[in-house]
């Protein structure tokens, strides 16, 4: 049994209520950081902590915090980034709807350590449910003095608003986000400057996501060091993970950072293997945007080493034969899974998704769609795969943001780990013409 | 797969009056004292996600220009949003807007049967209406529900683990449902 | 001061400026091209991609390379940097991806179009793109709309560099028009019939870079490489009446406002001038105007492109302009 910091207590009935939820001991390290810390104590303990943002770059937490420090004054915002959309990933919407109250807290926290008096909770559209839980979460915060004019008699005043997106993958990148918040278009800035110097109404911002602001609660209550211990080298603390796909147990799961990805695929206490007694063929262990990696890869490095969930590990072997943790989407296929037909429904979701600001991503995501589905609907010609790999790479690194990355690198591994397939659609176009979606059959027949 | 030409609408101005009730413009306007002042543009995409609900089930362009007095800017400002976001609809939809996640873990899952499925049984295509205005079947991208695949939203709503049974319960249900004219269980106005 | 060398050009500039700024105070070959970035108008570029560069040191406190090419336009210098643009094969291929990128959904239509002669995005295609295309499927395809009476919109032509947006924001009040949908279906639009009707609407035309607005009252009139472009002026109470009148034999056929070599408006005109003085009696011509950022009016190198039967017709009227 790993540790568990920030889940530990959703089975209590009724923990989403603020009733309960100070019964089992919350709001108490608010009022510890509140009370005995000052906000640069509080940035210190989060540094301590080696926590990194959990929405999928990894960035170190009380680096991204540090950066606003020694700047003008004036108002400085927190925006939460509840915007999760990476296909594979619905950890945050889990987060919020079963126990608000820590996000809140989190949000307070860290709120009163940036020196933020308004703070915004940006959540997508679709996450109408969640929204409301929040709305009202937060109501009852106010109702108990957690909010508003002079918390707990420190002096301290903070306001936390809601504010829905409308659907649009896009908002979740921070400046998109900023954008949209703003009541615009979801484009993504040009940086430099980063929002830490001139982010929402260009006042100083951190944008930080939901996972990652609540495990300020646990670090503040634990203290930085303490937490440091849970996980591995550089990936500490736990991380919660939305495993989904042709799994006996899908759902999201908290576990400490380092634990094996053969334990958490196979283990009945978190995914429980394989559905249907059916082989592993393939693995998307951080959420759509990261490489995917074939069975044998996934659960050793190339050099013979047991891959394990952390960011070190599930990036070891680059872009070659690793990954990336991103934000923890754990996304299973079957043997029956056909990869081609999955790197096209990608290719289809960034498409769709892309802002169109830019000419790379604009023009590149939708090319890419168009000769995946020839190849997925047997029409494909012998230089498709290779002018895919030749798209993938003239977008790669050439966007204003990282969408264009996350567009390229679906296609860019699933054609350098599964390239018979692509190529058997290009030789079989009756076979895979008369063969609808994902289909065992595709393969059967190869291979008879 | 998305369609090469891309289908021009000029859309039109219908002269249908659009108008918050009391009660809605006053939520409406405390929504907008949450941003800083001269930042009122930011409550936009929580507006029109009332006016949807509230003025007709979509985005005409009598609605949009009413936000966009309500707020201050202009007109285009509310239409490039508008055009930006998929949730906001810019033509009528049905009373019940189905949502089927097509994204790649509810595929892999049996996400695509569950839309063929939803298509033969209302008998209409992705982005149709049913004939008499109940449904309306949109497929739409990842819905931050995989976990639960495949997945649906009805209005918001979310439906998962879904099966051919299930989708016939869910249908007949909502079909009964639709000539009550009960109002709505979830609305945006309470949810901020 | 800050100190930056690009392609091994070392010029010292004051703070703030950017990359693409102190490229085009070294000036000449080494400048990189521009699609979206405006210097008139602020918060331009960054989108079109085409100005991305090397930069080999980051500033003289930190030796090493940005870790991706950056866009010249919107990064500001360092002192100390030092830049790569016609010296990096990478920044040279990569160009040449972009050009691909803008290319696959234009129409490529330049035999009808009004501004070939004069369109940006035909000298970059000429000087950095490729001879064929990979791309196969069909292009995006949108009718042609009026907004207002003097402007004409054919969003197949548009490369979405957003400058039209923002010039209208930055000297009208009451933007009508915008960007509307999204990714590779984002058109520029008023989204309902309206006409852009302000007297320094016209300006669009002069910031676009490609055939996407045109003037209507120029349109299908000459080509215009057949024009004579003259500087004149005239008395105009609302702009600074200088301007650019393109004549055929003694005619004003159309109204510019005045380019500077990266094909940027020296000061924008307003509409009176453009569309309704087309009579030599309202101007004071000054003298033939030179042009130097444009392929067709002033180049005279286009032996290069190897389907010569087509372009001869065209080859010939450069060689006699050049003749000239």
């Amino acid at each position: 049994m790993g540790r568990k910091v920030l889940t530990d207590k959703i089975h209590i009935p009724g923990i989403e209520t603020i009733e309960v939820y100070k019964n089992n001991g919350g709001y108490e390290t608010l009022k510890k950081a509140l009370k005995q810390m000052t906000p640069s104590e509080i940035t210190e303990e989060v540094k301590k902590s080696g926590l990194r943002g959990r929405g999928g770059a990894g960035f170190p937490t009380g680096m991204k915090w540090s950066f606003l420090e020694n700047t003008s004054v004036g108002p400085r915002y927190l925006v939460c980034n509840a915007d999760e959309s990476e296909p594979g990933t619905f950890k945050d919407r889990f987060l919020i709807e079963k126990i608000p109250h820590l996000l809140i807290e989190g949000l307070i926290i860290s709120s009163f350590a940036l020196g933020a008096e308004s703070t915004f909770v940006y959540v997508r559209g679709e996450f109408k449910t969640q929204i409301g839980i929040l709305s009202k979460a937060i109501r009852e915060a106010y109702a108990s003095g957690f909010l508003g004019k002079n918390i707990l008699g420190t002096g301290f005043s903070l306001d936390i608003y809601v504010h829905s997106g409308a659907g649009a993958y896009i908002c979740g990148e921070e400046t998109a986000l900023l954008e949209s918040l703003e009541g615009k278009r979801g484009n993504p800035r040009l940086k430099p400057p980063f929002p830490a110097v001139k982010g929402l109404y260009d006042r100083p911002t951190v944008v930080n996501n939901v996972e990652t602001l609540a495990a300020v609660v646990p670090i503040i209550a634990l203290g930085g060091e303490e937490y440091a211990k849970i996980g591995v080298g550089k990936s500490t603390g736990t991380k919660l993970i939305s495993a989904c796909g042709n799994i006996n147990n899908p759902g999201v799961y908290e576990i400490e950072l380092g634990l094996s990805v053969d334990t958490f695929l196979n283990s009945n206490e978190y995914c429980g293997g394989l559905k249907n007694g059916k082989n592993l063929k393939a693995i998307v262990p951080g959420g759509s945007s990261v490489p995917i990696l074939p069975g044998n890869l996934i659960l050793k490095t190339a050099n013979g080493d047991d891959r394990l969930m952390s960011y070190e590990s599930l990036s070891d072997g680059g872009f070659v034969s690793g990954s990336m943790l991103g934000s923890g989407g754990f996304i299973v296929y079957d043997e029956d899974a056909c990869i081609v037909r999955n790197t096209w429904n990608f290719s289809r979701f960034y498409h769709h998704e892309s802002c169109g600001q830019c000419s790379p991503c604009r023009e590149g995501t939708g090319w890419m769609e168009k000769v995946l589905h020839r190849i997925e609907y047997g029409h494909g010609t012998s230089k498709d795969v290779d002018l895919l790999v030749s798209i993938a790479k003239r977008i790669e690194g050439n966007t204003i943001c990282p969408l264009g990355d996350a567009a390229a690198w679906p296609v860019a591994s699933a054609i350098r780990h599964f390239r018979h397939e692509f190529e058997f659609h290009i030789e079989n176009p009756e076979i895979v013409k008369n063969i609808k979606h994902h289909s065992p059959e595709k393969y059967k027949v190869a291979v008879s | 797969m998305s369609s090469n030409i891309i289908d021009h609408k000029l859309f039109k101005i219908e002269g249908r009056a659009a108008q918050f009730s009391a009660e809605t413009l006053e939520k409406v306007k405390s929504i907008i004292a949450r941003y800083p002042q001269g930042r009122q543009k930011s409550a936009l995409l929580p507006v029109l996600h009332i006016a949807q609900e509230e003025l007709g089930g979509y985005l005409s362009v009598d609605v949009m220009n009413y936000v966009a007095s309500i707020l201050s800017i202009q007109p285009i400002e509310v239409y490039e949003v508008a055009t930006f976001y998929t949730q906001y609809y810019l033509d009528k939809v049905g009373k019940y807007v189905i949502e089927v996640c097509r994204t790649g873990p509810c595929a892999i899952c049996g996400g695509e049967d569950i839309t063929d499925y939803l298509s033969a049984k209302l008998n209409i295509k992705d982005g149709e209406t049913t004939p008499d205005g109940v449904f309306t079947l949109r497929t739409v991208e990842c819905l931050g529900a995989c976990g639960y695949a495949p997945v649906m939203q009805i209005n918001t709503e979310f439906y998962e683990f879904l099966t051919k049974e299930k989708i016939d319960t869910i249908i007949d249900d909502l079909r009964l449902k639709a000539n009550t004219d009960k109002p709505k269980e979830s609305k945006w106005v309470e949810k901020f | 001061m800050l100190q930056v060398t690009i392609d091994n050009h070392t010029i010292e500039v004051p703070e703030g400026t950017t990359i693409l700024q102190a490229a085009r105070m070294i000036g000449g070959s080494i400048v990189p091209p521009a699609m979206c970035y405006f210097s008139k108008l602020k918060g331009t570029g960054g989108k079109c991609r085409t100005c991305l560069v090397r930069v080999a040191k980051s500033s003289e406190k930190d030796a090493r390379p940005m870790p991706k090419l950056v866009a010249s336009c919107s990064t500001p210098v360092q002192h100390g940097m030092v830049v790569e643009n016609t010296t990096s094969q990478e920044v040279l291929d990569t160009r040449k991806s972009i050009v691909e990128f803008l290319l696959i959904n234009h129409p490529l239509d330049c035999p009808v179009c009004d501004q070939a002669g004069e369109c940006d995005l035909q000298n970059l295609s000429y000087e950095h793109g490729l001879e064929n295309t990979r791309y196969e499927e069909g292009r995006r395809e949108f009718p042609q709309v009026d907004i207002g009476e003097n402007i004409k919109l054919h969003m197949n032509r548009c490369i979405l560099c957003y400058r039209c947006v923002y010039a209208v924001n930055q000297l009208t009040n009451g933007r009508v028009h915008g960007v509307l949908y999204r990714g590779d279906a984002s058109e520029i639009s008023t989204f309902i019939q309206n006409s852009i009707d302000n007297e320094f609407s016209g300006n669009v035309i002069d910031v676009c870079p490609v055939g996407a607005l045109t003037d209507r009252t120029f349109r299908f009139r000459s080509r215009v490489w057949f024009t004579k472009p003259m500087d004149a002026h005239r008395d105009c109470k609302t702009c600074s009446g200088k301007a650019v009148v393109w004549m055929t034999g003694n005619d004003i056929s159309r109204v510019t406002a005045r380019k500077d070599q990266f094909n940027e408006v020296e000061e924008f005109i307003c509409n009176e001038c453009r569309f309704d003085h087309k009579n030599t009696t309202d101007w004071v011509i000054e003298g033939p105007r030179k042009i130097d950022k444009t392929s067709v009016i002033s180049a005279n190198h286009y032996e290069k492109i190897k389907q010569a039967a087509i372009i001869n017709p065209v080859k010939k009227i450069i060689e006699k302009q050049a003749e000239k």
